[in-house]
Protein backbone atom coordinates (compact mmCIF):
# COMPACT_ATOMS: atom_id res chain seq x y z
CA UNK A 1 0.00 0.00 0.00
CA UNK A 2 1.04 3.50 -0.71
CA UNK A 3 2.26 5.70 2.70
CA UNK A 4 0.97 8.60 3.48
CA UNK A 5 4.33 10.23 2.49
CA UNK A 6 4.57 8.75 -0.94
CA UNK A 7 0.67 10.10 -1.59
CA UNK A 8 1.99 13.89 -0.70
CA UNK A 9 5.26 14.33 -2.30
CA UNK A 10 3.86 12.79 -5.73
CA UNK A 11 1.01 15.08 -5.87
CA UNK A 12 3.36 18.21 -5.60
CA UNK A 13 4.80 17.25 -9.00
CA UNK A 14 0.98 16.92 -10.56
CA UNK A 15 0.64 19.86 -12.60
CA UNK A 16 4.21 20.01 -14.35
CA UNK A 17 3.39 20.96 -18.63
CA UNK A 18 5.01 23.42 -20.93
CA UNK A 19 3.42 25.50 -22.89
CA UNK A 20 -0.45 24.87 -22.85
CA UNK A 21 -2.06 22.88 -20.05
CA UNK A 22 -3.38 19.64 -20.54
CA UNK A 23 -7.34 18.80 -20.48
CA UNK A 24 -8.96 15.75 -19.70
CA UNK A 25 -12.63 14.60 -20.42
CA UNK A 26 -13.96 11.71 -19.23
CA UNK A 27 -16.32 9.78 -21.55
CA UNK A 28 -19.18 7.57 -20.90
CA UNK A 29 -21.77 5.96 -22.66
CA UNK A 30 -25.18 4.60 -22.28
CA UNK A 31 -27.87 2.81 -24.18
CA UNK A 32 -31.90 3.16 -24.25
CA UNK A 33 -34.34 1.83 -26.24
CA UNK A 34 -37.25 4.12 -27.51
CA UNK A 35 -39.59 4.75 -30.14
CA UNK A 36 -40.30 7.97 -32.48
CA UNK A 37 -42.33 8.53 -35.82
CA UNK A 38 -40.77 11.69 -37.85
CA UNK A 39 -43.93 13.78 -38.69
CA UNK A 40 -45.31 17.22 -38.90
CA UNK A 41 -48.27 19.08 -38.57
CA UNK A 42 -46.58 21.68 -40.41
CA UNK A 43 -46.88 19.68 -44.06
CA UNK A 44 -48.98 17.80 -45.76
CA UNK A 45 -49.58 14.12 -45.32
CA UNK A 46 -47.96 13.77 -48.82
CA UNK A 47 -44.72 15.92 -47.78
CA UNK A 48 -44.59 14.06 -44.45
CA UNK A 49 -44.15 10.67 -46.66
CA UNK A 50 -41.43 12.26 -48.94
CA UNK A 51 -39.45 13.95 -46.38
CA UNK A 52 -39.51 11.36 -43.50
CA UNK A 53 -39.89 7.82 -45.95
CA UNK A 54 -40.42 5.09 -43.79
CA UNK A 55 -39.80 7.41 -40.52
CA UNK A 56 -43.47 8.81 -41.16
CA UNK A 57 -45.27 5.30 -40.86
CA UNK A 58 -47.96 5.99 -38.64
CA UNK A 59 -47.67 4.05 -35.56
CA UNK A 60 -44.15 4.70 -35.30
CA UNK A 61 -40.56 2.86 -34.84
CA UNK A 62 -37.86 2.31 -32.64
CA UNK A 63 -34.12 1.82 -31.58
CA UNK A 64 -31.23 0.73 -29.57
CA UNK A 65 -29.71 4.14 -29.03
CA UNK A 66 -26.43 4.19 -27.57
CA UNK A 67 -25.52 8.09 -25.89
CA UNK A 68 -21.84 8.56 -25.69
CA UNK A 69 -21.40 11.94 -23.42
CA UNK A 70 -17.96 13.79 -22.27
CA UNK A 71 -17.67 15.77 -19.27
CA UNK A 72 -14.75 17.95 -18.30
CA UNK A 73 -13.66 19.69 -15.17
CA UNK A 74 -10.58 19.29 -13.00
CA UNK A 75 -9.28 16.01 -11.86
CA UNK A 76 -9.35 16.01 -8.33
CA UNK A 77 -6.22 14.89 -7.03
CA UNK A 78 -8.02 13.11 -3.82
CA UNK A 79 -10.19 10.65 -5.98
CA UNK A 80 -8.05 11.15 -9.30
CA UNK A 81 -11.47 11.64 -11.26
CA UNK A 82 -13.32 14.51 -12.42
CA UNK A 83 -16.60 13.59 -11.64
CA UNK A 84 -17.93 10.56 -9.54
CA UNK A 85 -19.26 7.85 -11.89
CA UNK A 86 -22.10 6.87 -9.29
CA UNK A 87 -22.87 10.96 -9.34
CA UNK A 88 -22.54 11.12 -12.93
CA UNK A 89 -24.69 7.70 -13.66
CA UNK A 90 -27.40 8.83 -11.55
CA UNK A 91 -28.05 12.01 -12.65
CA UNK A 92 -28.09 10.44 -16.54
CA UNK A 93 -29.90 7.97 -15.38
CA UNK A 94 -32.91 10.40 -13.58
CA UNK A 95 -32.15 12.68 -16.61
CA UNK A 96 -31.93 10.53 -19.63
CA UNK A 97 -32.69 7.19 -19.12
CA UNK A 98 -35.73 7.09 -17.25
CA UNK A 99 -37.40 9.82 -19.48
CA UNK A 100 -36.47 8.10 -22.77
CA UNK A 101 -36.19 4.43 -21.94
CA UNK A 102 -39.04 2.16 -23.24
CA UNK A 103 -41.03 4.99 -23.92
CA UNK A 104 -42.07 6.75 -27.14
CA UNK A 105 -40.99 9.82 -28.27
CA UNK A 106 -43.41 11.59 -29.08
CA UNK A 107 -45.90 10.54 -26.54
CA UNK A 108 -44.28 10.67 -23.54
CA UNK A 109 -41.46 13.53 -23.64
CA UNK A 110 -42.76 16.46 -23.46
CA UNK A 111 -40.18 17.96 -25.51
CA UNK A 112 -41.61 16.40 -28.65
CA UNK A 113 -44.79 17.40 -28.68
CA UNK A 114 -44.41 20.22 -30.86
CA UNK A 115 -40.55 19.04 -32.03
CA UNK A 116 -39.69 16.40 -34.45
CA UNK A 117 -38.10 13.75 -32.62
CA UNK A 118 -34.86 13.46 -34.99
CA UNK A 119 -31.95 11.84 -33.66
CA UNK A 120 -30.24 15.93 -34.21
CA UNK A 121 -33.24 17.45 -31.66
CA UNK A 122 -33.04 14.26 -29.20
CA UNK A 123 -28.90 15.31 -28.79
CA UNK A 124 -30.15 18.89 -28.41
CA UNK A 125 -32.83 17.91 -25.61
CA UNK A 126 -29.78 15.42 -24.30
CA UNK A 127 -27.35 18.01 -23.96
CA UNK A 128 -30.19 20.65 -22.55
CA UNK A 129 -30.73 17.78 -19.83
CA UNK A 130 -27.30 17.09 -18.53
CA UNK A 131 -25.67 20.62 -18.84
CA UNK A 132 -27.56 20.98 -15.38
CA UNK A 133 -25.33 18.25 -14.14
CA UNK A 134 -23.64 20.50 -11.44
CA UNK A 135 -20.49 18.46 -10.93
CA UNK A 136 -19.06 18.64 -14.02
CA UNK A 137 -18.68 20.64 -17.80
CA UNK A 138 -20.58 18.86 -20.04
CA UNK A 139 -18.60 19.19 -23.36
CA UNK A 140 -20.72 17.28 -25.72
CA UNK A 141 -23.39 14.40 -26.12
CA UNK A 142 -22.99 11.92 -29.29
CA UNK A 143 -26.30 9.86 -29.64
CA UNK A 144 -26.54 6.44 -32.54
CA UNK A 145 -29.39 5.81 -33.68
CA UNK A 146 -28.22 2.72 -35.65
CA UNK A 147 -24.59 1.53 -35.80
CA UNK A 148 -24.70 3.60 -39.21
CA UNK A 149 -25.70 6.92 -37.72
CA UNK A 150 -24.93 9.25 -35.25
CA UNK A 151 -25.01 13.00 -34.11
CA UNK A 152 -23.28 14.93 -32.55
CA UNK A 153 -24.14 18.48 -30.51
CA UNK A 154 -21.67 20.50 -28.15
CA UNK A 155 -24.13 23.48 -27.87
CA UNK A 156 -24.67 26.55 -29.73
CA UNK B 1 -3.87 18.59 -41.48
CA UNK B 2 -4.22 15.36 -41.01
CA UNK B 3 -5.13 12.90 -37.86
CA UNK B 4 -3.69 9.15 -37.78
CA UNK B 5 -4.76 7.12 -34.63
CA UNK B 6 -3.19 3.75 -33.68
CA UNK B 7 -4.79 1.50 -31.31
CA UNK B 8 -3.57 -1.07 -28.65
CA UNK B 9 -4.53 -2.94 -26.38
CA UNK B 10 -3.45 -3.62 -22.55
CA UNK B 11 -4.42 -5.69 -19.63
CA UNK B 12 -3.64 -4.79 -16.35
CA UNK B 13 -4.67 -4.42 -12.68
CA UNK B 14 -5.63 -1.62 -10.36
CA UNK B 15 -7.71 -0.82 -7.25
CA UNK B 16 -8.48 2.63 -5.96
CA UNK B 17 -7.34 4.04 -2.04
CA UNK B 18 -6.75 7.04 -1.23
CA UNK B 19 -4.68 6.98 2.13
CA UNK B 20 -5.86 10.14 3.48
CA UNK B 21 -9.37 8.50 4.08
CA UNK B 22 -10.58 6.30 5.89
CA UNK B 23 -11.41 2.90 5.14
CA UNK B 24 -15.62 3.76 5.25
CA UNK B 25 -14.51 6.66 2.82
CA UNK B 26 -12.47 4.81 1.00
CA UNK B 27 -15.16 2.43 0.01
CA UNK B 28 -17.82 5.29 0.04
CA UNK B 29 -15.91 7.21 -2.82
CA UNK B 30 -14.79 4.08 -4.29
CA UNK B 31 -17.15 1.71 -4.44
CA UNK B 32 -15.89 -1.61 -5.66
CA UNK B 33 -13.28 -0.46 -7.13
CA UNK B 34 -11.93 0.09 -3.38
CA UNK B 35 -11.98 -3.68 -2.67
CA UNK B 36 -8.26 -4.35 -1.28
CA UNK B 37 -6.88 -6.89 -3.55
CA UNK B 38 -7.70 -4.63 -7.18
CA UNK B 39 -9.11 -5.98 -10.21
CA UNK B 40 -8.93 -5.73 -13.63
CA UNK B 41 -9.52 -4.63 -17.38
CA UNK B 42 -8.49 -4.65 -20.85
CA UNK B 43 -7.17 -1.35 -21.68
CA UNK B 44 -8.10 -0.24 -25.41
CA UNK B 45 -5.32 2.71 -25.98
CA UNK B 46 -5.97 5.12 -28.69
CA UNK B 47 -3.09 7.69 -30.06
CA UNK B 48 -4.12 10.12 -32.02
CA UNK B 49 -1.43 12.28 -34.15
CA UNK B 50 -1.63 15.46 -36.00
CA UNK B 51 0.50 16.34 -39.11
CA UNK B 52 1.00 17.34 -42.67
CA UNK B 53 1.98 14.18 -44.92
CA UNK B 54 5.45 14.12 -45.82
CA UNK B 55 5.56 15.36 -49.58
CA UNK B 56 8.10 12.15 -50.44
CA UNK B 57 6.27 9.60 -48.27
CA UNK B 58 3.03 10.30 -48.10
CA UNK B 59 3.11 9.87 -44.07
CA UNK B 60 2.38 12.00 -41.14
CA UNK B 61 5.03 10.05 -39.35
CA UNK B 62 6.04 6.42 -39.91
CA UNK B 63 2.92 4.07 -38.50
CA UNK B 64 6.21 1.37 -37.07
CA UNK B 65 8.17 3.79 -35.14
CA UNK B 66 4.88 4.78 -33.15
CA UNK B 67 3.91 1.45 -33.18
CA UNK B 68 7.47 1.01 -31.23
CA UNK B 69 7.39 3.87 -29.46
CA UNK B 70 3.64 2.80 -27.54
CA UNK B 71 5.30 -1.07 -27.67
CA UNK B 72 8.23 0.89 -24.90
CA UNK B 73 6.89 3.53 -23.59
CA UNK B 74 3.30 1.64 -22.54
CA UNK B 75 3.05 -2.19 -23.06
CA UNK B 76 6.52 -2.58 -21.76
CA UNK B 77 5.07 -0.39 -18.53
CA UNK B 78 1.62 -1.29 -17.62
CA UNK B 79 0.79 -4.67 -19.57
CA UNK B 80 -0.38 -7.55 -17.68
CA UNK B 81 1.15 -5.34 -14.53
CA UNK B 82 -0.58 -4.15 -11.42
CA UNK B 83 -0.90 -0.21 -12.14
CA UNK B 84 -0.87 0.69 -8.10
CA UNK B 85 2.48 -1.13 -6.94
CA UNK B 86 4.30 -1.76 -10.38
CA UNK B 87 4.10 1.54 -12.16
CA UNK B 88 6.58 4.19 -10.73
CA UNK B 89 4.91 7.18 -12.23
CA UNK B 90 1.30 6.09 -10.90
CA UNK B 91 2.78 5.61 -7.24
CA UNK B 92 0.74 8.31 -5.28
CA UNK B 93 -1.48 8.76 -7.62
CA UNK B 94 -5.09 7.27 -7.68
CA UNK B 95 -4.65 4.99 -11.11
CA UNK B 96 -8.07 6.37 -12.32
CA UNK B 97 -8.67 6.42 -16.26
CA UNK B 98 -8.15 10.14 -16.30
CA UNK B 99 -4.78 10.06 -14.73
CA UNK B 100 -3.81 7.10 -16.71
CA UNK B 101 -4.17 9.17 -19.45
CA UNK B 102 -2.82 11.88 -18.45
CA UNK B 103 0.47 10.17 -17.81
CA UNK B 104 0.08 8.18 -21.38
CA UNK B 105 0.07 11.95 -22.59
CA UNK B 106 3.14 13.10 -20.92
CA UNK B 107 5.19 9.07 -21.80
CA UNK B 108 4.40 9.86 -25.21
CA UNK B 109 4.45 13.79 -25.90
CA UNK B 110 8.08 14.19 -26.04
CA UNK B 111 9.21 10.65 -27.86
CA UNK B 112 6.52 11.84 -31.03
CA UNK B 113 8.86 13.75 -33.23
CA UNK B 114 6.78 13.99 -36.23
CA UNK B 115 3.35 15.97 -36.54
CA UNK B 116 2.11 16.12 -32.73
CA UNK B 117 0.25 14.21 -30.37
CA UNK B 118 -3.60 15.45 -30.63
CA UNK B 119 -5.74 13.27 -28.51
CA UNK B 120 -4.87 10.18 -25.95
CA UNK B 121 -7.89 8.69 -25.33
CA UNK B 122 -7.98 5.46 -23.20
CA UNK B 123 -10.96 3.23 -22.47
CA UNK B 124 -11.42 1.37 -19.71
CA UNK B 125 -14.11 -1.04 -20.71
CA UNK B 126 -16.27 -0.20 -23.51
CA UNK B 127 -18.50 2.62 -21.74
CA UNK B 128 -15.90 4.26 -19.90
CA UNK B 129 -13.03 6.43 -21.08
CA UNK B 130 -10.97 9.16 -20.79
CA UNK B 131 -9.81 11.74 -23.55
CA UNK B 132 -6.57 13.87 -22.76
CA UNK B 133 -5.56 16.81 -25.00
CA UNK B 134 -3.08 19.94 -25.00
CA UNK B 135 -4.85 23.20 -25.06
CA UNK B 136 -8.75 23.36 -26.40
CA UNK B 137 -8.36 20.90 -28.86
CA UNK B 138 -10.95 19.02 -27.78
CA UNK B 139 -14.07 18.10 -29.48
CA UNK B 140 -15.00 16.84 -32.71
Amino acid sequence: MQSREDYRTDFAGLGRSSAAPLRIELGRRYRFAASHRLHTEALSEEENARVFGKCANPYGHGHNYMLEISVSGEVDPATGMIANLADLDSFVEREVIEVFDHHSLNEDVAAFRDVVPTTENLCIEIFKRLKRFPKANLERVRVQETTNNSFEYAGE
Amino acid sequence: MVLITRKIEFSASHLYNNPELSPEENRRVFGKCNNPHGHGHNYALEVTVAGEPDPVTGMVLDLKELKEILEREVMQRMDHRFLNYEVAELKGKIPTCENIARLIWELLEPKITKGRLHRVRLYESADLFADCYRNGAGGV
